[in-house]
C-alpha cells in the first residue's frame, strides 16, 4: 500500500562501549536499543536468547560485572562502559567447553536449547559464591529461570556436576 | 569392534554447538533483513470498518503497510483447512489478514514492514482501526447456548458434531447393578515455548527461487502451502527449519498468516524479510488446547468391571478449525486407556468462541480422556469401598488380549487396535515404585503429625508413531563419512543423536562420523513431520531401513574389491571384512570411491575409480542396469496403523489443612514405550512432559474475560512452573516392543503430559475426601471446595 522512501533511522544515536567476553566493542544505538538486541544484532553474539523481553523466563541473562543480569531489561546505553560474559564467553581459554557448559551436556541438561544461555550463566555466577551446593540448593539457584522442556530436574543435576567439574579442574 | 550404540545413554551430538551459543534459531538469522509487526485486533468480534494509516507514513524507516486489500492471488483466500473431516461439516479458517471482521483479539490486520522491530512497532501504534464491535462468545457455555454467532454462518456456533458407538452403551448402563454419572472439565493451557514462532525470508531474483526459514514443526509441508498460496512452481520454494526453541505440537498448524505474508512480501519487496513473534502475540496470535467440558455416564458390577460407558463432550476449539477435529477425536479414542468399557459411546461437538485458535498441545486431548476414564475408574473404587488399583487391574486389557481390537477408528484414519503393552505388570511396577501398599501406614503418620497427604494413580495409553510415513535419505562419502536427512523436524528431542545411533549400529560406523539433517527440504522433500510422538518410529524406522539397503550395496562392491563373497563380510569401525580375518578389508570411503566409475581423477582416492585404473568387463556398462553411482539410498517407511505406548503415574500430594495450598511429595512414573533407543533422551522427554502436566493441573489457564480479552498474556501472569514447581520424578521403564516396525520402538515425546491432571486430581481427592471434577486447581479454589463440603 506504502512505500516510504528512504529506510534510514531518524532516531538520535549514541556512542555506547562494552567489554563482551573480554572484548572491546564500541557501538553507536539509538537510546531505546536493549542490551539483549546490541548483543545479538549488533555484535551478532545471539547466544544470549530472548524468551519474553519482560524480564520473566531468564533466556537472556548475561553477566554484567560478574552479576546476572536480564539484558532484555537494560537499554545498551545504560550499560555503557560495562564488562557483560555471555554464554559464548563461558567456554574454557581453548574452545572446548567450560564447566557449566560440560556438566549440562553430561547431565541431558538442554533439550531444544533455548533456555539454556540464560542458566549457564546464572549458574556460573552462581558456583562464584557456592562451590559445593546440595540439590536443594542447586534447584533454588536456578529459580528465576523458565525451561519448557527438560522440567529442571536434570539442570538441578548439572548444577551439582558443574561444581564438581570446576573442582577437578582447579585441582589440576 | 564397534559398541552397539542402540539403547545406550549415548551424550547428545547437539549439544556442544547449542551450548557454546552456537545454536541458529529463526532470530539469530537475517541480521540485515526488514522487520515485521503487526496491526493486531483488540477486539474478541468486530467488523473492521476503516484502516487508515494516515498518521503513519512519514516514519523514518517504514518500508510498506500491508492490508487485506493489498493481497493478491491466492493469498486473498482463507488459508487451508488442513485436516478435512466428514463431520467437520461448518470448518472455518481465517484469512492471512482479517477481512472485514475479527474473531479473537491478536487476530492480525496489516502487516508493516520496516528497516527493524522498533521501527515497525511505531507504526503500527500510529495505524488507526475503525470497529463495530459485535458480541464476543467466549466460554463453552455461551457457545453452546448459541444465542450469539462467533461466524453468522455457523448455526449454534457448531463446528461438528461426531458420534462413536461399539456395542449399546445406554442398554448396558442401564442394565448394570450401578450406574453413576460425572461432570468434568478442563481448562485451557498453551504448548508454550520458549522461543516463539518467526519466519525469514529470502527472495532471490536471478535464480527466481524463494529461500524461507521459519521455526516450524514440518518444513515439507509449509514448503507446499506457501508454493500454492504464492503461485509459485514448488521447484523454486525450499523451506529450512533452524534450531528450533521448543515446538509441543503449536508449530505443527500452517501455514501460519506469517509464512504465507512474510514470503510474499519478500517476493513483491525483493529484500529478506523476517517477522519474530514476541510473547504476547505468542499468547493472543498462536494456539491454545485443552478446555473441554465432560459429561459421563457410566454403569459397573458388584466387583467394579466396567459394563457401559457414554461421554459427551463440548470441545472448544476457538475462532477457527484449521486444524480439524485432531483433538476431540483423540479424547474420544485415547480416553480408554488400557481399559476395556464394555460397551462405548461418544459424542463430541466443536464449538466455535472469539478466541484463539486451539490446535494440538502435547499430549493433544488425551489428557483431558486420561481425566475423565481415570475419574470414571476413581469414583467406582469410592462407591464400591475398592481400592483403586484393583478396579483398574480388573478392567485392563490383558497382555494375551493382545492385539486389541475397540472397534472404534482412531485419529490417524485408521482402526484403533492397540499392538502390544502388559498394563498389569507396569501397574505392579508404579505401586512397587511409589509403595503403594504401603501407604496407609504414611498416611497415619503424616496425620500424627497434623499433616494431610494423599495418593493417587493415572494410567494412559497413547498412540504414538501415526502415519502415513516418513523417509530417509543416506550416503557415505568418499572420506567414509556418512550424511543422513530425514524430512521431519527436530524442536529439542535430540533426533540427530538417536537417529546416528541407529545409523552407527546398521552400517557399523561410528557416532562421529554421522552427521544427521532434518527439517531441510533442499536435502529429503517427502515428510509429514513432527507430532504425534512419530519420530523414532517413522524416521527411525526410515532410516534403519535406508541403512539397510546402502549396507548392503556397499557389501556387494565390498565384495567385488575384495573377492570373497557377501556372506562373508562385515562391517566394522567403517570398515568392510571379511569375517574373522581383518587383514583383508577395505574402508567405506574407498567403497563409496569404487561406487561411482569416474572418467577424471582429482585426488589418489578418485584414481581408483578411473577408467584405465583396473582391467574390467567389457561385457557390463561401468554402471551396471539397475544400479546406481554413489553409495547411497533412500528408503521409506509406512505403518499399517499407530503403535500404541503406555504409562502410569503415581503422586503423593500434601494440601495444607489451612492454606489448601498443594505440594507434589512425589511424583513416579512407570513408563513403557518399547524398545528404548536411548533412555537419556526417553527420561529427558518424560521429565519434561511431567512438568508441563503439574502445570496443567496446578497452575496453568488461560483467563479470559467476558469480553475475550486474554487477561493474563504474559509470563508475569500465566503460572509456568519453574523449578521450584516441579517435583523430583522417578521413573521405571518397562520395555514391551512393538511388533509394528522393524526397530520394536513405540513414541515417547507426549507420554510424561498426559496423566498429570488426572493423577494429581486424584491424590487431592484422597488427601480431602471429595471429589475433584475441574482441572487445574488452584489452591483458593480447594480452599473454596473445602468450604462447599463442610457446609453440606
Ligand atoms: S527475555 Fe529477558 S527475561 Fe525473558
Ligand atoms: S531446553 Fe528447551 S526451554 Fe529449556
Amino acid at each position: 500500500m506504502t512505500t516510504a522512501s528512504d529506510p534510514a533511522s531518524a532516531e538520535a544515536l549514541h556512542d555506547v562501549t562494552l567489554t563482551v567476553n573480554g572484548v572491546f566493542q564500541q557501538l553507536r544505538v539509538p537510546a531505546r536499543r536493549l542490551l539483549s538486541d546490541a548483543l545479538r544484532h549488533d555484535l551478532r553474539l545471539t547466544g544470549t536468547h530472548v524468551g519474553c523481553e519482560h524480564g520473566v523466563c531468564g533466556a537472556c541473562t548475561v553477566l554484567i560485572e560478574g552479576r546476572p543480569t536480564r539484558s532484555c531489561l537494560v537499554f545498551a546505553v545504560s550499560a555503557d562502559g560495562a564488562s557483560i560474559t555471555t554464554v559464548e564467553g563461558c567456554l574454557e581459554p581453548d574452545g572446548t567447553l567450560g564447566d557449566v557448559q560440560q556438566a549440562f551436556q553430561d547431565c541431558h541438561a538442554l533439550q531444544c536449547g533455548f533456555c539454556t544461555p540464560g542458566f549457564i550463566t546464572t549458574i556460573t555466577a552462581y558456583l562464584e559464591d557456592h562451590p559445593n551446593p546440595t540439590e536443594d540448593e542447586a534447584r533454588e539457584a536456578i529459580g528465576g529461570n523458565l525451561c519448557r522442556c527438560t522440567g529442571y530436574q536434570n539442570i538441578v543435576a548439572a548444577v551439582v556436576r558443574a561444581a564438581e567439574i570446576r573442582r577437578e579442574r582447579t585441582a589440576t | 569392534m564397534t559398541t552397539k550404540m542402540f539403547g545406550q545413554r549415548v551424550p547428545r551430538v547437539e549439544d556442544p554447538r547449542l551450548l557454546s551459543g552456537q545454536g541458529r534459531y529463526l532470530d539469530d538469522l537475517g541480521h540485515d533483513a526488514l522487520e515485521v509487526a503487526f496491526v493486531r485486533s483488540p477486539h474478541a468480534h468486530a467488523r473492521i470498518v476503516d484502516v487508515d494509516v494516515s498518521a503513519a507514513l512519514d516514519v523514518e524507516g517504514l518500508v510498506a503497510i500491508y492490508t487485506y486489500d493489498d493481497l493478491d492471488g491466492r493469498t486473498t483466500e482463507p488459508l487451508p483447512l488442513l485436516i478435512p473431516h466428514p463431520a467437520l461439516t461448518h470448518g472455518r479458517t481465517p484469512y492471512a489478514l482479517a477481512k472485514d471482521e475479527v474473531n479473537h483479539v491478536g487476530e492480525a490486520i496489516a502487516m508493516v514492514v520496516a528497516s527493524d522491530r522498533y521501527v515497525a512497532e511505531d507504526v503500527v501504534g500510529l495505524i488507526q482501526v475503525e470497529y463495530e464491535l459485535l458480541p464476543a462468545v467466549v466460554g463453552i457455555e455461551r457457545s453452546r447456548d448459541g444465542g450469539d454467532l462467533v461466524h453468522a454462518d455457523v448455526p449454534g456456533n457448531v463446528a461438528a458434531t461426531m458420534v462413536q458407538e461399539v456395542g449399546d452403551a445406554a442398554t448396558m448402563i442401564a442394565a448394570a447393578g450401578h450406574r453413576a454419572t460425572l461432570s468434568l472439565s478442563i481448562e485451557r493451557s498453551a504448548s508454550m515455548p520458549m522461543e516463539g514462532k518467526g519466519v525469514l525470508a529470502r527472495w532471490d531474483p536471478d535464480d527466481e527461487s524463494l529461500l524461507m526459514h521459519t521455526s516450524t514443526q514440518t518444513s515439507t509441508s509449509v514448503r507446499q502451502a506457501v508454493a500454492a498460496k504464492l503461485s509459485l512452481p514448488v521447484d523454486r520454494v525450499e523451506v529450512v527449519t533452524p534450531d528450533v526453541g521448543g515446538g509441543f505440537g503449536v508449530k505443527i498448524v500452517h501455514p501460519w498468516p506469517e509464512e504465507i505474508l512474510v514470503p510474499w512480501a519478500a517476493l513483491r519487496l525483493g529484500q529478506p524479510v523476517k517477522w519474530v513473534e514476541d510473547r504476547r502475540e505468542h499468547f493472543v496470535s498462536s494456539a491454545h488446547e485443552r478446555g473441554q467440558l465432560h459429561e459421563v455416564e457410566f454403569g459397573y458390577d458388584d466387583d467394579g468391571h466396567l459394563r457401559g460407558l457414554s461421554v459427551r463432550f463440548w470441545h472448544d476449539n476457538g475462532a477457527y478449525t484449521p486444524y480439524g477435529l485432531i483433538v476431540p477425536i483423540i479424547t474420544s479414542t485415547q480416553l480408554l486407556g488400557p481399559y476395556k468399557p464394555g460397551a462405548y459411546r461418544v459424542e463430541f461437538q466443536s464449538l466455535y468462541t472469539n478466541t484463539v485458535i486451539v490446535t494440538p498441545y502435547r499430549g493433544a486431548g488425551r489428557p483431558q480422556g486420561c481425566f475423565v476414564m481415570e475419574r470414571v475408574m476413581d469414583a467406582i473404587a469410592a462407591d464400591l469401598g475398592l481400592d483403586r488399583t484393583v478396579v483398574r487391574e480388573r478392567n485392563f486389557i490383558q497382555p494375551e488380549e493382545m492385539p486389541f481390537d475397540h472397534g472404534l477408528i482412531f485419529q490417524d484414519g485408521r482402526p484403533l487396535i492397540y499392538d502390544s503393552g502388559d498394563f498389569p505388570a507396569s501397574l505392579a511396577k508404579l505401586k512397587a515404585l511409589v509403595g503403594w501398599d504401603d501407604f496407609e501406614s504414611y498416611r497415619s503418620a503424616a496425620r500424627a503429625e497434623g499433616r494431610q497427604v494423599g495418593i493417587g494413580v493415572a494410567c494412559y495409553v497413547e498412540g504414538t508413531g501415526v502415519g502415513p510415513y516418513e523417509g530417509g535419505h543416506l550416503r557415505i562419502e568418499t572420506d567414509g563419512s556418512v550424511v543422513v536427512s530425514t524430512g521431519l523436524t527436530t524442536q529439542g528431542q535430540g533426533h540427530q543423536t538417536m537417529l546416528a545411533q541407529i545409523v552407527a549400529d546398521e552400517l557399523g560406523v561410528s557416532m562421529d562420523r554421522i552427521r544427521v539433517t532434518t527439517g531441510d527440504t533442499r536435502r529429503f522433500k517427502y515428510a509429514v513431520g513432527t507430532f504425534a510422538s512419530r519420530t523414532a518410529v517413522m524416521s527411525g524406522s526410515a532410516v534403519a531401513l535406508t541403512a539397510r539397503k546402502v549396507r548392503a550395496k556397499a557389501l556387494r562392491i565390498a565384495a567385488n574389491a575384495l573377492e570373497a563373497s557377501v556372506d562373508d563380510l562385515e562391517i566394522v569401525d567403517g570398515h568392510v571384512q571379511v569375517k574373522g580375518s581383518p587383514g583383508s578389508q577395505i574402508d567405506l570411503g574407498a567403497v563409496a570411491v569404487l561406487s561411482n566409475p569416474l572418467r577424471y581423477a582429482f585426488d589418489a582416492g578418485a584414481t581408483r575409480a578411473t577408467q584405465f585404473a583396473a582391467p574390467a568387463d567389457p561385457s557390463v556398462p561401468p554402471v551396471p542396469e539397475n544400479d546406481q553411482p554413489g553409495l547411497e539410498g533412500t528408503d521409506y517407511y509406512s505403518p499399517l496403523r499407530s503403535t500404541f505406548a503406555n504409562g502410569m503415574h503415581a503422586v503423593v500430594v500434601e494440601t495444607d489443612p489451612e492454606t489448601a495450598e498443594i505440594k507434589i511429595l512425589r511424583y513416579c512414573v512407570v513408563h513403557d514405550c518399547g524398545t528404548v533407543i536411548n533412555p537419556m533422551i526417553v527420561e529427558g522427554q518424560v521429565h519434561g512432559g511431567v512438568a508441563q502436566g503439574v502445570g496443567g493441573a496446578l497452575y496453568e489457564r488461560m483467563e479470559y474475560d467476558a469480553a475475550g480479552q486474554l487477561l493474563n498474556a504474559s509470563y508475569m501472569d500465566f503460572l509456568m512452573p519453574y523449578a521450584s514447581e516441579v517435583p523430583h520424578i522417578e521413573i521405571d521403564h518397562l520395555e514391551t516392543p512393538s511388533p509394528l516396525n522393524p526397530l520394536g520402538v513405540k513414541g515417547a515425546g507426549e507420554a510424561g503430559v498426559i496423566p498429570g491432571s488426572a493423577a494429581i486430581a486424584a491424590a487431592i481427592e484422597d488427601a480431602e475426601g471429595f471429589a475433584i471434577a475441574a482441572m487445574p486447581i488452584s489452591p483458593s479454589e480447594l480452599f473454596e471446595l473445602r468450604r462447599r463440603h463442610a457446609g453440606r
